[in-house]
Formats: structure tokens, C-alpha cells, sequence
């Protein structure tokens, strides 16, 4: 097991975000995580990531509990932009690799070629899909062990999607994990292992979507029907 | 490949290679994709690739060779055999849809010695 959730709390001045989380997430394996816009998602992410500290609970991480040392090696995709207009497409890679020990720089300009883009390109010249490729390009240079997705194909064009599919295919591997949130439950239901069920900060439903279909004749849709 | 979202995707993806097979778009004895690449081809995570293969194998229709790759069988004969299974079962299941609605054999048999296929444009 990668990471481990028990009891985790996140509570905002007005707002319970994040109630009771308990989940776990095991090395080789894809997970969903679904559920409406401000139902806990990113604020999850954002504490398993550091990004914020949780009000009460544990987070585990490769069996002892989560330290900052541990950012290191867990890759986050924001769903907001963060790279400046004035940067080109070699120096978000130089930002990150400023940021991150294990940004993989032959790595990124190899993703970067991939998907049609060169370094001397200006982020502000790119468009949404560009714009959604080069982040998750930017995050799978690094060389973690668990990668957190936050919207990655949101709003962006068929191809482009299908696209960053196949790099996400292409990197998973067994010793490393990969949480996507999504709203697009159908585009994800052929390749992600394990679905999460989140709505307004509590997780409905873990479970393993193969079996859900072949034990039950479920999809992921009809799951989502019934318990959202 | 467009799944049905409510049959597990190992076996549809299974049937899709059988069907490549019996098409001889896969030939005895072809190397298969790795599973990596059947993952990316199939949309598929690489538990589900694993799976395929494995199944496969089980099934007598490929075989591994350590750090080479998959192969598919270099049997004529299970090639046969594939066919013949994928037809009954199409068969079958246009046997139980055609009884469901009320029709006999022998109506059946006329019916399908009246078909006109629809022509190709």
C-alpha cells in the first residue's frame, strides 16, 4: 500500500471539506475520483500533497505517517494554471526542476516533443488543450510514486484527452500510483482500476470497477446514478 | 475500441483479439503487443492488460517467452477452433433471440434462405 487515509478531517471556517476520509491506494493501480465540483476533492489532494495541513487524522504514506519530506517523491496537478504568461515552454521545465529532486528534465523534453510542443515556445501562445498537455507533461517528468490529477481533461478537446490517456497509460506502471479526479466519468471508465465516490465531503464508495462489472453488470455510470 | 460498459474489459477485449485472429489480422504465431502497448492500443490499465494475456494463455491461445514477449499460437488449428466457437456463440445467441419471438427451426431456416443482405454502397 502507497497511501493510507484514516479518519482524515479538513475543516474550513465555515466549512466541513473534507469528513472522515478513509481510503486506501495500492502500488500498479489507477483511481477515479469522482464527484461534483466542492464535494472534497482538491481539498484532498491539496493535503496529500502538502498544499494544506488536515484538521484531524492520519495520512500514511509508505507505511509511516506523511512528513514534507514525502512531497518529494508525490507528484500534484492543480487544476488552475500556474505557469506565467512570459514563460516558455524550457523554462516551466527549469521552474520545476528548481521545485522538484525529481523532476526528470530528458524525461519532460521527450513528453514535450510528444505531444507537439518545443522549448522555445511561449506558454501564452498555447492553447486550453496545449495549455492541459504541457501541465500534465510538466507533473510526469517528475519521478514519483504517486501522481494526483486534479481535472486533467476538463474542458479540453476530444484528441487532446486522448492524448494525455495514453502518456498517463504509458507512465503507470507497478511500483506507482495515479489519482485522476473527473467529472468525465465515461472517458476514464475503460482504464481506471478503482472508482472513489465523493460527495459533499464524504466518500460513498471505493471499489474495483472489473469486478462491479463482472460480479454485478455495472458501470461506472450506473454506480454514479444510484449513489450520488 | 468502444466498450460496453457493463461487461467486464477483459473479455471484450479478448473477443476483439480473437476476432483479429480468426480475421488473419493476427497470424500464428505473431508477436503480440507488450502489455504496456496493449494497455495504450486498448485504453486499458496494465492490471487489465496483465489479465488478457494471462487468460489468454490459459486458454492455450498465446504463450509467453521470458523477456521476449507474447506470441500467439503457432496452431492452425486453434484458429479453427476460435472460429467455429465465436460462430456457435453468435449462433446461439441469435437462436434464443429468434425463439424468444416465437419462431421454430425450420421458420428460421426459411427465413434465413429468404434473407436479402442489405447491399454495400
Amino acid at each position: 500500500m502507497i497511501l493510507e487515509c484514516r479518519g482524515l478531517n479538513k475543516t474550513f471556517i465555515s466549512k466541513k471539506a473534507v469528513i472522515d476520509f478513509n481510503l486506501n491506494i495500492t502500488e500498479g493501480k489507477i483511481y477515479g475520483l469522482l464527484g461534483e465540483n466542492g464535494s472534497g476533492k482538491t481539498t484532498w489532494m491539496k493535503m496529500v500533497a502538502g498544499l494544506t495541513k488536515p484538521t484531524s487524522g492520519d495520512i500514511i504514506f509508505k507505511g509511516h505517517i506523511w512528513n514534507y519530506q514525502d512531497k518529494g517523491t508525490i507528484a500534484y496537478m492543480s487544476t488552475e494554471p500556474f505557469f506565467y504568461d512570459f514563460m516558455t515552454i524550457a523554462s516551466v521545465g527549469k521552474y520545476y526542476q528548481d521545485f522538484f529532486d525529481d523532476f526528470d528534465m530528458q524525461k519532460y523534453l521527450k513528453l514535450i516533443d510528444r505531444i507537439g510542443l518545443n522549448e522555445n515556445m511561449k506558454v501564452k501562445a498555447l492553447s486550453t488543450g496545449m495549455t492541459a498537455k504541457l501541465k500534465v507533461a510538466v507533473t510526469m517528468a517528475r519521478k514519483a510514486t504517486l501522481y494526483l490529477l486534479d481535472e486533467p481533461l476538463n474542458g479540453i478537446d476530444y484528441k487532446s484527452r486522448e492524448e494525455i490517456i495514453s502518456i498517463i497509460l504509458e507512465e503507470a506502471a507497478d511500483n506507482n500510483s495515479f489519482v485522476i479526479s473527473t467529472h468525465l466519468i465515461e472517458e476514464i471508465e475503460s482504464f481506471v482500476d478503482e472508482a472513489i465516490f465523493v460527495k459533499n465531503g464524504e466518500i460513498l464508495l471505493q471499489t474495483d470497477l472489473e469486478k462491479e462489472r463482472a460480479e454485478n453488470g455495472k458501470s461506472i455510470k450506473d454506480i454514479y446514478l444510484e449513489i450520488m | 475500441m468502444n466498450y460496453n460498459a457493463e461487461i467486464p474489459i477483459y473479455l471484450q477485449v479478448i473477443q476483439d483479439i480473437k476476432k483479429k485472429m480468426v480475421q488473419g489480422r493476427i497470424i500464428p504465431g505473431e508477436k503480440l503487443p507488450s502489455s504496456r502497448e496493449l494497455a495504450i492500443l486498448y485504453k486499458i490499465n496494465q492490471n487489465t492488460a496483465a489479465r488478457i494475456y494471462r487468460e489468454m494463455e490459459m486458454a492455450g491461445y498465446c504463450f509467453t517467452r521470458r523477456g521476449i514477449g507474447t506470441f500467439v499460437s503457432e496452431e492452425k488449428e486453434m484458429f479453427e477452433k476460435i472460429k467455429e466457437e465465436m460462430a456457435n456463440e453468435l449462433l446461439h445467441n441469435f437462436m434464443t433471440g429468434m425463439k424468444d419471438l416465437g419462431y421454430q427451426k425450420g421458420d428460421i431456416i426459411s427465413q434465413i434462405a429468404d434473407y436479402k443482405e442489405e447491399k454495400a454502397k
